[in-house]
């Protein structure tokens, strides 16, 4: 808004930031991709509790993924990874990642070295990485930023929610997203909001009525924590030094550091490989924290623009 | 489907040497990791109404620029092109901006705010601000041509009131159009799009460059050679500035340079080379003959398209392959680690 301070960078709360007084503690989401399983009840429950039209079933070969990418039409995406085991891994025993085991025997408890099973004599010559993708509700959230009509906002739980009433479609929203996340909503014919952007909205109803997130409440692994920022931050640091202590060293957080290039993510994950495996950026950055610098180039450009007409006509004879 | 693709799931790719853009990248190929070779970005899903409104607003801002020196200096033929130019080339980008919304009825929800971090809000404004009084100085114009025994009655009044504000609404306008030519440079880089951001150094003297020759253009080929003299001006000057910086632009993109020199997005950028050379030169000989003028007018004209359909090309292809998003990511962190505040990464996707 006009004249409000609004900055563009840096680790800062971004409810109380905008002008909430008296915010509730900022919400979001820890995915502790370590213990998905892959079962998709995220993605099922998202598209039912927020009439997410689907597209019809698609088979696009990429493992076990059929929804392909966080779009208009998907707001939680699971990534499908079948990677080869390194060297290093093969002799290494299967950890036990804490999964809720299903039976007293320990089936059910996932071997991040590979196995995926509690039957070592058939270890798999590969793992399975399973991530279920989401908004990340940026602490600078370049989507917020750029939308001319302010039909995205900040709510008061700190996360990033459009308004399906105001916006016009400009699509600006699209290519600012430094995680390729928000998207136009082309179709199906006759679906609404189509021509609008769309995204996650970290279940605003549902926050308002003191609920859980739709996905988290569904996911059976509880691979999808939901609650205060604050408190999930500290809780996957724990978790990635014990998983650290247990010998996987590879666990590794991914949007939890407020001092980030976007800030520190509402939404962030525990990782067991490096970001662009999962198709996240290694380093995102808002472009919004350029954006003075873009102003003030502009803005000189703009000048010698004039003084270039200004001599064109101070030096012609004719 | 290829088997390996439903075999492994991340890809491993090895960005090859690919035309002149890889000989002429600083950059050294780097490996690099993605999903499925995904995008990670979202390319803007914008049309060619874009990029023609990025050229018609070049043409109206250097137009109106002409126009009010024009008016001042007593040139009318110059002024008249230059106003009617304005106003043509305003509407047209109007039509575009309007065309490639989501939803066109809502238009307006753009002016119930106004917000200085969305390069969209604040190029809106401008547009605002200048639009009237381009349009007005043109409607001047326009009512001049009418002869003065046609002008009785009640509409008198009106044409009265043109004829003494079209003056200095003309001037207001061409102050205000260097602000409609700047703004759209950062409208392209305050994205993700990698080759959009990284070019946010240098894209506005590039865009400035390109309306001066479009509009100089214009004026080549609408004025009579005795008073084009400052359009040639203006218009050389422009062509210089854009291809100088055009260069620059691409030696500190490094490797998001490289959709500026491929397929359809390289082609474009050639022909607008070639074709603002030709103006360039063709600016030098004008002064003597009018069909000259009208060609090199031509030829600046298309060359300023083609470099703004070029440069949007180049960055939708950018953000399509996840090299562009994922290597100078990974250059960076190797260089300075990963961004942690308060140092800031300068440039870059
Ligand atoms: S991840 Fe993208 S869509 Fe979500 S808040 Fe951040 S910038 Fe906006
Ligand atoms: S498409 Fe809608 S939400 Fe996105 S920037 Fe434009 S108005 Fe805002």
């Amino acid at each position: 808004m006009f004249g409000k301070r609004n900055s563009l960078y840096g680790p800062v709360d971004p409810a109380p930031e905008t002008g909430y007084v008296d915010a509730p503690a900022r919400k979001g989401f820890f995915t502790d991709t370590s213990i998905c399983i892959g079962c998709k009840a995220c993605e099922v429950a998202c598209k039912e509790w927020n009439d997410v039209p689907g597209e019809g079933f698609d088979q696009l070969g990429l493992s076990y993924d059929n929804t392909g990418s966080l779009n208009a039409n998907s707001w939680r995406h699971v990534a499908f990874i079948e990677q080869p085991r390194k060297a290093a891994e093969e002799k290494a025993p299967p950890v036990e990642l804490g999964m809720p085991a299903l039976r007293p025997d320990g089936v059910g408890a996932t071997d991040v070295g590979g196995a995926g099973g509690s039957d070592g004599a058939e270890a798999m010559d590969f793992r399975w990485l399973m991530s279920s993708d989401v908004c990340k509700h940026c602490t600078h959230a370049a989507c917020l930023d750029v939308c001319p009509t302010g039909s995205l906002f900040r709510t008061e739980f700190g996360t990033v929610v459009v308004q399906d009433d105001i916006c016009n479609g400009c699509g600006y929203c699209v290519p600012a997203c430094p995680f390729g996340v928000i998207e136009r909503r082309k179709g199906p014919q006759g679906s609404k909001n189509v021509g609008i952007a769309q995204k996650c909205t970290l279940c605003y109803d549902r926050l308002t009525v003191g609920e859980t997130p739709s996905c988290a409440k569904a996911c059976p692994t509880e691979s999808i924590q939901f609650g205060d920022v604050e408190e999930l931050r500290e809780r996957a640091q724990r978790r990635v030094e014990d998983l650290h202590g247990r010998g996987v060293m590879d666990a590794r957080l991914y949007g939890n550091d407020p001092d980030d290039g976007v800030g520190g993510t509402g939404a962030f994950f525990l990782l067991l490989d490096e970001p662009e495996v999962y198709g996240f950026p290694p380093d995102p950055v808002v472009t919004t924290a350029d954006l003075p610098r873009m102003f003030n180039r502009a803005t000189t450009a703009g000048v010698a623009l004039l003084a270039g007409a200004v001599a064109a006509f101070v030096g012609s004879r004719r | 489907m290829s088997s390996d693709r439903t075999g492994q799931g991340s890809i491993h790719d090895r960005p090859g040497p690919r035309g002149r853009g890889a000989e002429r990248s600083m950059v050294p190929p780097a490996e690099f990791t993605s999903y499925y070779g995904h995008n990670v970005v979202k390319p803007s899903p914008w049309e060619h109404d874009i990029p023609a409104y990025l050229f018609a607003g070049g043409v109206a801002a250097g137009s109106s620029l002409l126009a009010a020196g024009a008016s001042l200096t007593g040139r009318p033929a110059l002024r008249r092109t230059g106003r009617l130019g304005a106003l043509v080339a305003f509407s047209f980008s109007m039509v575009a901006l309007v065309h490639d919304l989501g939803r066109p009825m809502r238009f307006l929800h753009m002016l119930r705010t106004v917000k200085l971090t969305s390069p969209m809000s604040v190029g809106t404004w401008i547009l605002s601000v200048y639009g009237p009084f381009a349009a007005l100085a043109a409607l001047a114009e326009v009512a001049g041509l009418v002869p003065a025994g046609a002008t009785q009655g009640r509409l008198r009044w009106a044409f009265r009131l043109l004829d003494r504000f079209g003056g200095p609404a003309g001037v207001v306008a061409g102050v205000t159009a260097p602000s409609v030519a700047a703004y759209t440079a950062v409208l392209l880089s305050d994205t993700a799009t990698p080759s959009w951001h990284s070019a946010y150094r240098e894209l506005p003297f590039v865009f400035c460059g390109s309306a001066a020759a479009a509009s100089g253009g214009l004026g080549m080929i609408g004025a009579p050679v005795t008073q084009a003299g400052p359009a040639r001006r203006f218009a050389l000057g422009g062509a210089l500035v854009e291809l100088v910086m055009e260069r620059r632009m691409e030696r500190s993109m490094g490797l998001t340079a490289e959709p500026l020199h491929d397929g359809h997005a390289g082609r474009l950028m050639k022909a607008a080379q070639s074709l603002t050379v030709l103006g360039g030169v063709g600016t030098l000989l004008a002064g003597r003959s009018r069909s000259v003028a009208v060609v090199s007018g031509v030829a600046l004209m298309a060359g300023s398209a083609c470099t703004r359909f070029g440069i949007f090309e180049a960055g939708q292809r950018s953000a399509k392959d996840p090299k562009y998003t994922v290597v100078p990511q990974r250059e960076r962190i190797a260089r300075e680690g990963p961004t942690r505040y308060p140092d800031h990464p300068v440039g870059g996707p």
